[in-house]
């Protein structure tokens, strides 16, 4: 049991510095980009989360309705863009203590700045490559289908950098490449157009606003969990160094 | 003394994966209800983490 305590004591402290890093990246970087694409979706009547998200017979189900409850602008919606990004940060780097103990423990800062490198190309750049990241008022392939190849391509890219980085023969290796590839050989769900009022280089810098975020955001998560676990490695054990 | 050592490595090592299983199968739920559940509270509240994270939202 006290690997599990351990292992949640680690991805919290970690997860929470990196969910507070976090916020205070996207409020400067992302979230001015997506207010300003807010003011394009009242002038898209084309943008019905129900029309273009489901089929039409799930198309009530995900319609924003007037009356769902949404957090006022300002503080509040700024409070629970904190809550959902520690919220997250702590699950991401629960997956993160799970997967890095498995291989042998990170020992110290600069080897959990490769295993954050390792997160942002399985949860950032794979799925990104494919679906990059959208603006309010931006059209959109079927939501399941896209949550399917988003979950598949994690999978895969994860299963592939492991076999490349832990598997013991060139084999290995090149089927750990097939399988980061393969994702996008298949390719991700695209919107019957790509028509928008969002302003192309809006999206532009969107998307590097996003991606370049997203990097901070592993690298300190991973930093972070190296750095607390080098001080509280003992119910953990010592690294076995497994990322020689 | 050599085989006894293996063991008990090899023991230790069990014992590890469960809990730590279970540590990235809690880390998943909690992923999948703040990114990925359809409810509209939670689309709402974390709407601007979501479009900052890529997740395929809405």
């Amino acid at each position: 049991m006290s690997v599990f305590r351990n292992a949640v004591f680690l991805a919290a402290i970690a997860g929470l510095f990196a969910g507070i890093v976090m916020t205070g990246l996207q409020s400067f970087f992302t979230v001015p980009l997506i207010l300003q694409a807010e003011t394009y979706e009242a002038a898209a009547p084309a943008h019905d989360h129900g029309a273009h998200d489901h089929g039409e017979g799930a198309a009530a189900d995900h319609h924003h309705d007037e009356e769902a409850w949404a957090p006022a602008d300002g503080a509040e919606r700024t409070f629970y863009t904190v809550l959902a990004n520690v919220v997250t940060g702590i699950g991401f780097g629960l997956l993160l203590v799970a997967a890095s103990e498995i291989a042998g423990g990170i020992a110290g800062w600069r080897q959990g700045v490769v295993w954050g490198f390792a997160g942002f190309a399985v949860f950032t750049l794979a799925p990104g490559l494919g679906l990059p990241p959208e603006l309010p008022a931006m059209p959109a392939a079927d939501l399941f289908a896209r949550q399917v190849w988003w979950i598949a391509t994690v999978g895969a890219t994860a299963a592939g950098l492991a076999l490349i980085v832990f598997g013991r023969s060139v084999l290995l290796a090149v089927l750990g490449v097939a399988l980061i590839v393969a994702p996008h050989a298949v390719g991700a769900p695209q919107p019957a157009t790509h028509e928008t009022p969002v302003p192309a280089d809006l999206h532009q810098r969107f998307v590097v606003a996003v991606t370049v975020t997203n990097l901070l955001f592993w690298l300190v998560l991973g930093a972070a969990m190296g750095f607390v676990r080098a001080r509280f490695s003992g119910p953990l054990g010592t690294p076995q160094n497994s990322l020689a | 003394m050599t085989t006894s050592t293996t063991f008990g490595a090899l023991e230790s090592a069990k014992s590890r994966v469960l809990p730590l299983l279970m540590t990235g199968l809690l880390g998943v739920f909690i992923i999948a209800v703040s990114g990925f559940a359809q409810m509209d509270v939670v689309h709402n509240a974390g709407h601007d983490y979501r479009h900052s994270m890529a997740f395929p939202c809405h």
